[in-house]
């Protein structure tokens, strides 16, 4: 290689075209050089790997079949790559195989090893054949590196992609989880909210209130935040617009379960007590909308 | 635009229609009051059920509207705000405090009803 960078610049810079040009024509026929040696040996490479995935406690999660299975996979994709130089089709592959084994707890840390680990061991076995010609050695391994790095790449963000993708999924079913607006008598209703509440969560609440208010005609509103740890001021005046809003359709809504945490919060945002009716939990919620509603309860017999 | 109020024995009920200017509102301030004289009535239902829009020059009248009919010794109940309407309204503020509010016409007649039983 030395030789030809310098007879390259005595002939001046029209040449160097012609001198990268022979280059990736070298390093093609080196890939292919490679990519024969990879295929030969598979069974072997395969075998040394898994050995390595185990050794190192990785996939845990994965029996020692499902391993294997997909470590053939893996190893044939990644020859592929190497031999076509296109990583689509490696993506692709990547993306289906989080898809997978994201559900069985697979980490990125564990993906990311296991390819690291298969380039090791194919760089391993190109040290060992290679031993004897420490400049063609050199030549593999340039022709070798950027290739297996960007099969790593590729692979490690395939994943990350996959596991992002699910998180946005699992966002969106828990935004959509609705919370039911229950009647449990006439003209009074329930909205028992778990969970953490956002800004657009609230919002929604809000909405499917107002909606179930006009719907079941209801003129108390009994809405229990046992469920709720938190509730930061934006929330909070969400809360309070709830129950103005609902005053305006002619509801009453009485507020039931705020923990200490959140007292705290409406009175550090000031919020006109005066407007919310608050009881302390749902039981007593309940027993002040019948009273409200003009209910009485009474124990006709002794329960059976 | 005329805004149409009908009499329900004690009861006069005005029916907003989707879209008064503040020129209609005005002049229903007036003629509202003047209604409640003339009938000797003991409560009003305005109902805003067909109002997709609220805006704070619309809120105001109708809460001065129920102060001025109020100092007439009358009830005003506000009824049919659209669950829309009653978000838009609260995020801007405009929460009609003071005022009755019903879910509809049924209901604010109930309401009054009941209201003038108490009383007599």
């Amino acid at each position: 290689m030395a030789k030809r960078e310098s007879s390259a610049k005595d002939l001046g810079t029209g040449n160097n075209q012609a001198v990268a040009l022979t280059r990736s024509e070298d390093q093609s026929e080196l890939l292919r050089e490679l990519v024969a040696h990879l295929r030969q040996n598979r069974n072997q490479l395969r075998e040394e790997w898994v050995g390595r995935i185990s050794e190192t406690r990785l996939l845990t999660a994965m029996t020692k079949e499902e391993i294997f299975a997909e470590a053939t996979s893996v190893y044939d994709s990644y020859v592929e790559a190497l031999e076509t130089e296109t990583f689509e089709a490696l993506q692709a592959y990547a993306r289906n195989l989080s898809e997978r084994i994201i559900p069985r707890g697979v980490e990125t840390h564990e993906v990311v090893g296991i390819v690291l680990l298969l380039r090791d061991v194919l760089a391993r076995s190109l040290f060992a054949k290679y031993q004897t010609d420490f400049k063609k050695l050199n030549r593999i391994l340039d022709a070798y590196e950027p290739a297996a790095n960007r099969i790593a790449n590729t692979v490690a963000v395939g994943f990350v992609q996959e596991r992002e993708r699910v998180i946005r999924q699992q966002q969106e079913a828990i935004r959509e989880l609705s919370t039911p607006v229950l009647q449990v008598r006439e003209r009074l209703l329930i909205l028992p909210i778990i969970g953490v509440i956002d800004p657009q969560r609230a919002r929604q609440l809000t909405e499917q209130l107002l909606r179930g208010i006009r719907t079941n005609r209801a003129k108390v509103v009994v809405i229990d935040i046992t469920g709720v740890a938190a509730m930061d001021v934006t929330v909070a005046n969400h809360l309070v617009q709830t129950v103005e809003a609902s005053r305006l359709l002619g509801a009453t809504v009485i507020v039931t379960g705020l923990s200490p945490e959140i007292a705290q919060t409406l009175v550090t945002i000031g919020v006109d007590l005066g407007k919310m009716n608050t009881v302390g939990d749902l039981q007593g919620g309940i027993e002040q909308a019948e009273r409200l509603l003009g209910y009485k309860v009474v124990t006709l017999a002794e329960p059976r | 635009m005329e805004v149409p109020i009908l009499k329900q024995g004690d009861v006069l009920i005005a029916t907003f229609q989707a879209a008064l200017s503040d020129a209609d509102l005005n002049h229903l301030r007036h003629g509202l009051v003047q209604e409640v004289v003339k009938h000797r009535s003991r409560g009003v239902i305005v109902d805003v059920t067909a109002m997709d829009v609220m805006d704070s020059f619309a809120s105001r009248t109708l809460r001065e509207i129920a102060h001025m009919i109020r100092l007439r010794g009358a009830d005003t109940v506000i009824v049919g705000i659209q669950p829309e309407v009653a978000f838009a309204m609260v995020q801007l503020g405009l929460t009609l405090e003071g005022v009755s509010t019903a879910l509809d016409l049924e209901e604010g007649l109930a309401y009054l009803i009941q209201k003038f039983k108490s009383v007599d």
